[in-house]
């Protein structure tokens, strides 16, 4: 029989003699419809929250000790386990980060390659997002319906890189692959449905009244506190700001691709909701420019630079200094020049920084990571107040915050 | 008027089956496992789709439970933090028993990438694991496959089953 | 005699650097090549002290005094139009020059540029909180405190972030382990069953690679499952999902009645 550990139960923060006859509860780690790992202490005058506390780091597992103790190549298979539902734009973002070090410049085809991967993330991670903020609200059937929808873009992940979940599908100075036979007949299928199932979407919850009285009016964000809040992504544009890092400070190729920035004033919850929405078929757009973009790339995917990036594999097996200038790399490792780097970019969540302070080693002295959700989640502790119990769960699924993200 | 004749001898038709008590309450048991909605990390994701229209746990009588009291299987789905640890033993001290554990990914497995100061290096130090589950992040398939290889492992048991003797306290 | 090892400093490090190797520097602008950022920089020398000023990657690094930073701050937010402060961490030094060296990550919508405010502090030393300009500093300020122990004046709720409570030490610091100082490493343990089960559960395994095919404790091989704890053996185990015999009720698995699809649906 097993004995008894040393738990005890729980009070550290409850209080049962108060003089207010205010409650104190605790939501989380563990909830179902906590996103993650979040733990948050409410204070609750009836039904009314008058005090949040979030509680975070129930997922921290030391992502930025790990990076100072692997070289670069090595980081971005554990940058795929941040945002995890959208890996690929974390790899981005990172590959990205040590190539403005480097000073190199991607080949057009892996600009494309990438362009697209980026995208169609966003779609799943919209998508995904979509899910489980209607299974939280209450609408099961949308969650079936966006992950039928979510395992076609699964496949065509799949399809190029193996893995479903985890990509790591970009490397520093390009791409590893490129795109599979038949990908591209794929995406246009994918491209094709999608419109319609977004449409099936919002049939089902835009005039929905039990979507629309949870969501509107609840969670609002003004311009200013999500600017004093350091927001970005939906949860600024929801509030009316202008500002995707995508069109503004153009990487890669979307200074080429045209598509439309959706912004509302609206500030509530059903405002980013129609949103997220709008920005998915932003993506198809943006996905239907790049396919006739790619035919007419030239077949490089990989950046040419001897000192920080292996030959191709064809070059490496035939030719002896290209083995030994692998070998160098994989074992030792590239070694970035003296300086520091911010880089930011979109990610589907918002601004996805990386910081990187190189020394000259094979290994970043430091490296800071920007994470979006990181910033959604402590504005929490002003949103909640004043907002009744049951919204709670509505807001926190409407943030679209990831552990793997905040805590990292 | 048509006689209806059935020989349920010779077609092996007869309405009764015979079968121990044991056997009964295990396959009741086997075919309604209801795991407790315990997402961690990544593989929470790759649980949620196994849930999900394609992959459709619920064919297997798995229904996933919010709360530890109505569910008999718990699949850690992804990093368990040493923040968390806690978290996890009181959860399955609170499961009714007979409670079965699957261990998801090689995070829960072993620490997996995680070898940093941070992480648990393998569920097994707080809880006892039936089944471990490689990958990172498994696929749904592997998720269906190890359910239904603790479905058999149940089956085997017998109902009033002794805790074995496990490593942990 | 023991190995000397660098215990400021636990990061891991190349085994091998070319001694003939310099690397380069990421060239730095003069902060006057860019309109902007040259104004920026007067706006801000005007009322405070500026110790460095340059470019690097399109972006302008500001080095200032550690107490004028609220005041900076200030100024960059409610004069020069620096809305997001979208990050803000630090960088241990401790081992070369006993210092931290705070940034701030700063973002102008309204001028599309971003810019870096630095400064040097010593190790002991405590610094002001910017949250009463920037909200976000909140949460970003308490994960410094968590990660490199540097304390925040003004604070208002000064309690670790990510770690527990009762964790020791300062993970990010170059002097922290990768793999946690011996406190860390038994956490859990002592936590939920006493540090008398140390001995009982054992130290944690470490080496990934690690594998022992007589262990059955700890390890399982496929093909030859062996029940918790048994002795070895190289048997092979059927792994079929469903017993030979079948299950009462439920029907027999027969692969050949199985469709299989040539592409999914």
């Amino acid at each position: 029989m097993q004995k008894v550990n040393r738990l005890r139960p729980f009070y550290e923060n409850l209080v049962f003699e108060r003089e207010d006859n205010r409650m104190i509860v605790n939501f989380g780690p563990q909830h179902p419809s906590a996103h993650g790992q979040l733990r948050l202490i409410l204070e609750l005058d009836g039904e009314l929250v008058t005090k949040a506390i979030p509680d975070i780091g129930y997922l921290h597992r030391g992502l930025e000790k790990m990076a100072e103790n692997m070289i670069y190549n090595e980081f971005i298979t554990a940058t795929d386990r941040m945002d995890y539902i959208a890996s690929t734009s974390n790899n981005y973002g990172f590959a990205l980060a040590v190539e403005k070090l480097l000073d190199i410049e991607v080949p057009r085809r892996a600009k494309v390659i990438r362009m697209m991967l980026l995208e169609l993330s966003r779609i799943t991670s919209h998508l995904f997002w979509l899910a489980t903020h209607a299974l939280d609200v209450g609408a099961m059937t949308v969650f079936l319906y966006a992950f039928r929808e979510r395992e076609y873009a699964m496949d065509l992940f799949e399809e190029y890189c193996g893995a479903r979940l985890t990509h790591s599908a970009i490397r520093i100075g390009g791409v590893p692959l490129d795109l599979p036979k038949g990908w591209l007949e794929g995406l246009e299928k994918f491209i094709e449905n999608m419109p319609q199932n977004i449409a099936d979407y919002e049939g089902l919850l835009d005039q929905n009244r039990i979507w629309k009285m949870r969501l509107e009016e609840v969670g609002i964000i003004t311009p200013q506190m999500a600017q004093d809040w350091g927001c970005s992504g939906p949860m600024l544009r929801g509030s009316g700001v202008a500002w995707d890092i995508r069109k503004e400070e153009p990487y890669e190729l979307y200074d080429e691709v045209e598509f439309d920035v959706p912004v509302t004033d609206e500030c509530d919850s059903y405002g980013r909701y129609k949103l997220h929405m709008q920005e998915m078929r932003e993506s198809l757009k943006i996905l239907k420019q790049l396919i006739p973009m790619y035919k007419d790339t030239p077949p490089e995917i990989m950046a040419h630079a001897p000192k920080y990036i292996s030959a191709p594999k064809e070059q490496i097996m035939t030719q002896n200094y290209s083995l030994m200038q692998h070998f160098v790399l994989v074992t030792q490792g590239m070694r970035p020049p003296i300086g520091e780097v911010y880089v930011a970019t979109e990610s589907p969540k918002g601004e996805l920084g990386f910081y990187i302070n190189s020394q000259g080693d094979p290994y970043p002295y430091r490296l800071k990571l920007r994470a979006p959700s990181f910033w959604h989640t402590s504005i929490l502790q002003e949103l909640l107040v004043g907002t009744y119990l049951a919204d709670v769960v509505t807001i926190i699924g409407n943030a679209n915050i990831v552990f793997g993200e905040i805590d990292r | 008027m048509a006689q209806h004749k059935i020989n349920y001898l010779s077609e092996g038709g007869l309405p009764i089956a015979l079968t121990t008590v044991d056997k009964l309450v295990q396959w009741g048991r086997s075919n309604s496992l209801w795991p407790l909605t315990y997402g961690l990390a990544c593989c929470a994701i790759e649980m949620m789709a196994t849930g999900a229209s394609r992959y459709d746990f619920d064919r297997f009588g798995t229904i996933f439970r919010a709360s530890p009291r109505q569910s008999d299987v718990l699949i850690i789905a992804g990093t368990l933090t040493k923040k968390h640890a806690q978290f996890l033993r009181r959860l399955y001290d609170q499961m009714t028993e007979p409670k079965w554990v699957i261990s998801m990914g090689s995070c829960a497995n072993t620490g997996g990438m995680f070898n940093t100061y941070a992480t648990v290096q393998g569920a097994d130090r707080i809880i006892p694991v039936d089944i471990y589950l490689p990958g990172c992040a498994p696929r749904p398939e592997t998720l269906q496959y190890a359910l239904m290889l603790l479905q058999k492992q149940i089956r085997k048991e017998s109902a009033s089953r002794k805790l074995k003797p496990k490593r942990l306290v | 005699m023991r190995r000397y090892e660098d215990r400021k400093n636990v990061q891991a490090k190349a085994y091998y650097s070319d001694r003939f190797y310099k690397a380069p520097h990421i060239p730095r602008l003069d902060f006057k090549e860019d309109e902007v950022f040259a104004n920026d920089v007067e706006s801000i020398g005007s009322k405070f002290e500026i110790k460095k000023a340059y470019i690097e990657c399109e972006q302008l690094v500001v080095y200032i005094k550690p107490q004028d930073i609220v005041g900076v701050m200030r100024h960059l937010k409610e004069r020069l139009n620096y809305n997001f402060l979208s990050e803000l961490s630090a960088i241990d030094w401790l081992a070369k020059s006993g210092e931290f060296e705070i940034f701030y990550q700063m973002l102008s919508t309204k001028k599309r540029k971003r810019m870096r405010v630095k400064y040097f502090i010593k190790e002991k030393d405590a610094i002001p909180s910017v949250m009463e300009v920037y909200k976000s500093a909140d949460w970003a300020e308490r994960e410094m405190y968590d990660m490199f122990g540097i304390k925040i004046l003004n604070h208002h709720y000064m309690k670790r972030l990510l770690m527990p409570d009762d964790w020791h030490g300062y993970p990010l610091r170059k002097t922290y382990p990768l793999h946690g100082d011996e406190e860390a490493q038994w956490y859990e343990i002592d936590r939920i069953f006493g540090k008398e089960f140390r001995d009982v559960i054992g130290p944690e395994q470490r080496d990934s690679a690690k594998i022992v095919k007589t262990d059955t404790h700890n390890f399982s091989r496929i093909g030859h499952e062996v029940p918790f704890g048994a002795p070895y053996s190289e048997k092979p185990t059927q792994n079929d999902y469903q017993e030979e015999e079948g299950i009462p009720i439920v029907r027999k698995l027969s692969k050949k009645d199985s469709k299989i699809l040539k592409e999914r649906p």
